[in-house]
């Protein structure tokens, strides 16, 4: 009898285990095969554009006589030349940058205030909930929203206080790249709080609770202990941040995005950055060359080539990030604390 | 070599060591009528009173729940954090209640230290995790951090141990260990109390023994009062013992009397293991 209700156990217990066994076994296979066929297309894609720019025409009736990107870059036809792409990838760099550096600060405070500062009520669960729908808001609205608040109200603000004497021709009262870095960086705020207070939920209690203990203020605890901790969460946020901002064509076009800008909107001389300037985007000529380029000679090539440098400029911007997330992510694994 | 003047220097270095192992007279704490109530434990604490003596070490013994480490941390005030926690009555230190509402709450837990359960070192070397007291003190100057982690360090008989890797990540120690470092860490701001909430809960045997021996040769230097679910351990660290049942005070007396003979029955109860 005994022996009998052992054994069951142990039989119920293995076929248990199996099942386990199994069930991790569907889930590694789906997970592995996932992430092989991510690879798999980004490869693809990669060699497909590479493919369509640099082979020469491969459509049409005349597949292999067309030209390549790089011969239809060097021909110098305006607009759509090496030097626009070249601005074009100076401008997507630099809006991308200047939309980090406004919204990983505000980013980081908004998401402290929640979690350190505010407690929980029922108006914090208000906000937070807010801050989700804002995540799911279309781009374009932000675009909108961009050009009434930003441009006109703000920069028009701008102008009559500071810029008087060049009016009625606006400085920053109209569409611009700090305008377009803002409205990104509002864009894609939702993204960078939310993944900043996932980090500071994630941190045990006892970090603050032993700041406290010593006789540190919030502030002293955020600034000396939470914040340094949660780092890693910091950098994704602003990683995610980054690879929806570069994506982002349609907000661009009510806020500064141009066609041809004739000079950069950074420079190497003083003032080094021209905040007020139009700027060209990678997502934009996409855009541009594929409704209104003059059909023909390489414009498929073109379109291939400038697609192909958006992929690679998002994906050095996040690999960057990447690294410097691996590097105190390392430094959190020496801690204990991942 | 031995210039005068050198000589005179070292008598002088010499002397002002001594006066600063020299002991202190720690204070004691008065506690007077002390309830407590947080939501979800209305009865968290009910009229507690008792004198926790100077330069020894108390005891705060009893059944899970009974609201020990609720008192321990009324001493430096940690349930001000807990949401719609009230209390009521008084807590002397130094002569102030330092449950009044004009106390300096950050002031108050430079005096009164504490160590957690768990060790809970934060993510930094083994250095900035003692250094940062001091440093939020406004320590700036790296001789005086120097000087003071070292002897912290040495206070909590880890300074042997990791010496050659103060760079280290405070991480990488072992817990008992990272437990001795919270300690110093805790002795650095140099407080005159020391809380203590089952401080070897979570460590080994020797860890345990360890700390044990610590908590022996701080009690010159501290008041120390200590939670522990151990009574082994009560009974060998404390000179005075406080049984705690459902958030009243059962009995406070010196830790022999309550081991041997207790006047209260719930008292003998549980301390020969019969409850809790």
């Amino acid at each position: 009898m005994r022996s009998d209700t052992l054994s069951d156990l142990q039989g119920e217990e293995s076929a248990f285990a199996t099942g386990a066994v199994r069930r991790a076994g569907v889930m590694l296979w789906l997970t592995s095969g996932m992430a092989v066929s991510a690879v798999v297309l980004l490869i693809g894609m990669l060699c497909l554009l590479s493919w369509l720019a640099f082979a020469g025409g491969a459509f049409g009736a005349e597949a292999g006589q067309l030209p390549g990107a790089l011969e239809v870059l060097s021909q110098g036809q305006s607009p759509y030349t090496a030097e626009a792409l070249f601005s074009a990838v100076v401008g997507t760099i630099t809006v991308t940058l200047l939309m980090t550096l406004v919204v990983a600060p505000l980013g980081i405070l908004v998401a402290v205030y929640l979690h350190v500062y505010a407690g929980e009520h029922w108006y914090t669960d208000l906000v937070r909930i807010g801050i989700h729908n804002l995540a799911g808001v279309p781009s374009i609205i932000y675009g909108v929203f961009g050009l009434g608040f930003f441009v006109y109200w703000v920069g028009g603000g701008v102008d009559e206080w500071f810029f008087s004497n060049s009016l009625p021709r606006a400085t920053f009262g109209t569409p611009g790249i700090l305008w377009a870095a803002i409205t990104l960086a509002l864009l894609t705020l939702p993204t960078v709080i939310v993944s900043v207070e996932e980090g500071l939920l994630r941190l045990p209690a006892s970090l603050r609770e032993g700041s406290f203990a010593l006789g540190a203020t919030r502030f002293e605890t955020v600034v000396g202990v939470l914040l340094p901790a949660t780092m890693t969460s910091v950098v994704t946020g602003v990683i995610l941040a980054v690879a929806r901002a570069t994506g982002e064509v349609a907000p661009l076009m009510l806020v500064g995005v141009v066609k041809y800008a004739p000079s950069l909107p950074v420079s190497v001389q003083a003032p080094f950055i021209h905040l007020e300037q139009k700027f060209m985007h990678l997502g934009y000529l996409v855009y541009d060359l594929t409704l209104h380029a003059p059909a023909g000679d390489g414009r498929i090539a073109l379109i291939a080539v400038v697609a192909l440098s958006l992929v690679l400029v998002t994906m050095s911007l996040t690999t960057f990030a990447a690294v410097l997330r691996g590097r105190f992510r390392y430094q959190y694994a020496q801690e204990g604390l991942l | 070599m031995n210039h005068p003047d050198m000589d005179a220097f070292n008598a002088f270095i010499e002397a002002s060591k001594a006066a600063k192992t020299k002991r202190r007279q720690a204070p004691s704490l008065q506690v007077e009528d002390v309830s407590l109530s947080y939501p979800a434990e209305p009865n968290a604490l009910q009229n507690i009173s008792l004198e926790i003596p100077s330069g020894c070490v108390t005891a705060v013994i009893g059944p899970s729940g009974c609201g020990k480490s609720t008192l321990l941390r009324c001493f430096n005030r940690m349930n001000d954090a807990i949401n719609g926690c009230r209390y009521s009555g008084s807590i002397f230190l130094d002569g102030a209640n330092i449950l009044s509402e004009g106390i300096d709450v950050t002031a108050l837990r430079r005096k009164v230290g504490m160590v957690f359960q768990r060790p809970n070192p934060f993510p930094k070397s083994v250095f900035d995790n003692v250094a940062y007291g001091p440093r939020l003190a406004g320590i700036r100057s790296q001789r005086q951090l120097d000087e003071i982690v070292e002897n912290a360090l040495r206070s909590a008989a880890l300074w042997d141990e990791v010496k050659d890797r103060l760079d280290a990540m405070a991480g990488n120690l072992s817990l008992g260990q990272q437990q001795r470092l919270v300690i110093a860490r805790a002795i650095a701001v140099e407080p005159e109390v020391l809380l203590l909430d089952e401080p070897a809960s979570s460590l080994d045997p020797i860890s345990t023994l360890r700390i044990e021996e610590l908590i022996y040769e701080l009690k010159s230097d501290y008041t120390i009062v200590i939670v522990t679910h151990n009574m082994q351990q009560a009974g060998r660290v404390s000179d005075y013992t406080a049984f705690m049942s459902g958030g009243r005070l059962i009995e406070f007396d010196t830790t022999d009397r309550i081991f041997t003979n207790p006047s209260e029955r719930a008292t003998e109860d549980y301390i020969t293991g019969r409850v809790g």
